[in-house]
């Protein structure tokens, strides 16, 4: 059913990943069962630090889902071959993230079993409500779209042509969930460093440095442990991609940081101080993972903007690891926590993450890794099955029929 | 057809399983028994008539809640024209339940139905007790 | 007509989703009609609010007879961690309560004197706009209400609320309530609480708890929309200041200073 019967068979070394993911979901699943029964007094949270380490990993990670964009609009709108292998990657890249998105929000719900009541008592004035939606069409138009081509693909013919609409929605309805996700934020008027319109700017430059760093590191990791190669053009393609929005992060951020320091506003500067320069009289819980990211992320711009450095692909992965490691420090751990700090009273409390929290964290990241290594199965067993009988056009499917 | 003496044991064993509720009460000696709820002794018709409460009162206690909290609504007019303040613990269990354990607590028990009510409201008598 | 395993579970999926889209639909237009019923504007005739005389509050030092008040009749649990407190009504050094009004020569009467702080009731509440589920609102009366049956905890209200009015149940409450009132509900684990103006006993006609509490009648409540109320009274007497005016939602909690 739905190709699912191809992610079943592996050797021993799929075997055993398959089985370590089992192992931290399992173990964190049970870490849920106590904050299921305890209640959310099992994390580090707290009154004045009200959300943490799973509204911050749902935060990075729909950027995650809405990167795909970058390979779908090239291939699709302006017929790039060169990403022709890897559409579909991007593709269930997307799925498996906004899937961990959702859990995370489901995870940080106080009452999980109410969490329906979005869907019954509707409200639009809500951003949340409206993250549902976006998250939720996201999800499915991926789905309908990652089934419709890779079914095409196992029957050796072209996708439908009514699937060509829905692949072109999926790109403003990509731009939509982030842009969604940073009005979450960027709306609140207590919150000044939310409080900010190009929060969602900054959010799609970041999300789309770190997804494709992301995809091109599972493409390097796909060439050598299955020998399915995207193509080196492909991979160039998106480091190229990756390189621009590194550079649009890296402005919008200094922007940022000129507005609240030249103004001088505290209510502004306050959290960046609190991130980069450590306050004066007080403590800066964040100094040293606000460091951390700005340095990582000099790093990475200066990696990815020499082009031998980029077209070697050892040194591409190193570039792609720092620029992902950077953006996640930056936005799924001190974006969320930062507004915290100081609390609207004034008061800097620390937050620091329970084993609990961090174990549940992980078991959803890898129901996340779960899902890719699954899906990534099931699109290279397609395409090898489209390999036994060579013909010219199935080796490099084409987009969709006109 | 070699596979019969398999087939049949774990027939044998899936219908165990799954009728093992039964067999539990039954050596427990409590399928028979009923849930026996302890009647008001003070009042003897309740706010709605007994049919009704029997198939409702969920629904009426709802209705009630979204009445005081949603809608600022106090008041509740029974089927007889008497008037009642909607309270699950001011009314129900002050003017008439006054024993919810025997009441209350037996028929959810019985039916193996967890109401989440008494999470947050509080029943009278235990509230005297902890005073205590 | 055979249908293949594969068909009938996309066809029952499809279903599900219309089902869902219905009821989506439904609900969506139920609300617009409603809305659109209770377009003849009503004129208000209650808008709930509070003045504080901080200088009167401050004549018994240590004095926490509204605070127990309050926290004993509504269950409110006492813990200690700060980290896991819930709090209805507190009080909160000045500087902190009033931050953009804080200077280094703030009267000597005020630096660093504690100031009664609980939920504004603001006219234009940031926590209602953002609240997924309705789970808090704003009354005709003006009282921003919460329905602890619905709230799903997802605290978004509590980073909206620029006054950090509302506490969230880290755990359940109720080993913390030492003695617990049978006539009001406790809360359970998972949801988000606030004071609500005692609106259970303004239903019954009578003042908040607080208000009635406080042994110098520092708290003043009244109707803003009665121009003969004590509360507008005392508005029109004196200077008052409200805590961030600057963020638009209008607070109903005055300051008299």
């Amino acid at each position: 059913m739905f190709m699912l019967e191809k992610a079943i068979g592996g050797g021993r070394r799929y075997w055993i990943w398959i089985f370590s993911l089992l192992a931290v979901i399992g173990w964190g699943f049970s870490f849920y069962l106590r904050q299921f029964s305890y209640g959310l007094g099992i994390t580090g949270l707290s009154r004045n630090i009200t959300w943490g380490v799973y509204i911050g990993q749902f935060t990075f990670l729909v950027g995650v889902a809405a990167s795909a964009v970058m390979v779908v609009l090239p291939y699709y709108l302006h017929n790039h071959k060169e990403f022709s292998r890897m559409a579909i990657l991007g593709e269930f890249l997307a799925i498996s993230s906004v899937t961990m998105c959702m859990l995370f929000i489901f995870v940080d719900m106080g009452q999980p079993t109410r969490v329906l009541n979005v869907m019954l008592y509707p409200t639009l004035h809500s951003m949340m409500f409206w993250d549902m939606v976006s998250l939720g069409g996201y999800l499915a138009l991926n789905a309908v779209i990652a089934l419709v081509t890779l079914n095409a693909e196992r029957k050796g013919v072209a996708p439908p042509g009514w699937i060509k609409p829905i692949i072109v929605l999926s790109i403003p309805w990509a731009i939509s969930i982030h842009t969604v996700t940073a009005f979450l934020y960027s709306g609140l008027p207590g919150r000044p460093f939310w409080l900010t319109a190009i929060l969602a700017p900054r959010f799609l430059a970041s999300a789309f440095a770190s997804g494709p760093a992301l995809l091109i590191l599972l493409c390097m990791l796909l060439r050598k442990l299955t020998g399915y190669d995207v193509g080196s053009k492909a991979i160039k393609g998106l480091a190229v991609i990756v390189t621009y929005a590194m550079i649009a992060n890296v402005f919008f951020l200094l922007m940022e940081m000129f507005t609240s320091f030249y103004s001088q506003i505290p209510s502004l500067v306050e959290h960046f101080q609190n991130m980069y320069t450590g306050m004066d009289g007080g403590s800066s819980p964040l100094l040293s993972w606000g460091r951390s990211s700005l340095v990582l992320m000099a790093v990475a711009l200066f990696l990815l903007l020499i082009p031998r450095v980029r077209g070697n692909s050892r040194t591409l992965a190193v570039a792609c690891a720092i620029t992902f490691l950077s953006l996640w420090i930056d936005k799924g751990v001190c974006l969320v926590v930062c507004g915290f700090m100081p609390s609207p009273l004034g008061i800097m409390t620390s937050y620091v993450p329970t084993l609990a929290e961090l174990s549940i964290a992980a078991a959803v990241w890898a129901i996340g890794a779960l899902m890719i290594t699954g899906f990534y199965k099931i699109a290279l067993a397609v395409r090898e099955d489209a390999f036994v009988i060579p013909t010219a056009d199935t080796i490099t499917p084409s987009p969709v029929a006109k | 057809m070699r596979d019969r003496g398999v087939i049949y044991t774990g027939l044998l064993v899936f219908l165990g399983i799954i009728t093992f509720p039964m067999w539990h009460d039954w050596a427990a000696g409590t399928t028979s028994r009923g849930p026996d709820p302890v009647l008001p002794a003070q009042e003897k018709q309740c706010v709605a008539p007994l049919s009704t409460m029997r198939t409702s009162h969920m629904q009426l206690l709802m209705d009630w809640r979204d009445g005081v909290v949603r809608r600022n609504v106090h008041t509740y007019t029974a089927f007889n024209g008497r008037n009642f303040n909607m309270s699950l613990t001011g009314t129900c269990l002050t003017g008439c339940h006054t024993n919810k354990a025997d009441f209350c607590d037996r028929c959810h028990n019985y039916a193996g139905v967890a109401v989440y009510c008494w999470d947050c409201h509080v029943d009278p008598k235990l509230a005297r007790r902890s005073a205590k | 007509m055979k249908i293949s395993r594969k068909d009938f579970l996309r066809l029952s999926g499809l279903s599900l989703l219309a089902v869902v889209g219905k009821k989506a639909i439904g609900a969506l237009a139920g609300k617009g009609a409603q809305s659109a019923a209770a377009l003849p504007a009503v004129r208000v005739t209650t808008r709930w609010a509070m003045v504080i005389d901080p200088a009167k509050c401050l004549k018994e030092e240590g004095c926490t007879k509204c605070i127990s008040a309050c926290h004993k009749a509504h269950n409110v649990p006492t813990i200690n961690d700060p980290r896991h407190e819930v709090k209805w009504i507190w009080k909160e050094p000045f500087e902190n309560a009033f931050a953009s009004q804080e200077s280094a020569y703030t009267e000597a009467a005020l630096q660093g004197k504690p100031v009664m702080v609980f939920c504004n009731h603001c006219d234009n509440p940031p926590c209602v706009r953002v609240c997924p589920t309705q789970a808090t609102w704003k009354r005709e009366d003006g009282i921003v209400m919460m329905d602890w049956h619905r709230c799903i905890g997802c605290r978004y209200c509590m980073a909206a609320c620029p006054y950090g009015s509302r506490s969230f149940n880290w755990f359940d409450p109720r080993p913390y309530i030492s003695e617990l009132n049978p006539d009001y509900p406790t809360r359970t684990k998972g949801v988000v609480e606030k004071c609500t103006f005692c609106e259970e006993r303004l239903a019954k006609g009578q003042a908040p708890l607080c208000v009635e509490a406080c042994p110098e009648k520092a708290l003043v409540f009244g109707n803003l929309a009665d121009p003969k109320s004590e509360v507008r009274r005392l508005l029109d007497a004196r200077f008052s200041i409200r805590r961030k005016p600057e963020l638009g939602t209008h607070p109903e909690v005055f300051y008299l200073v």
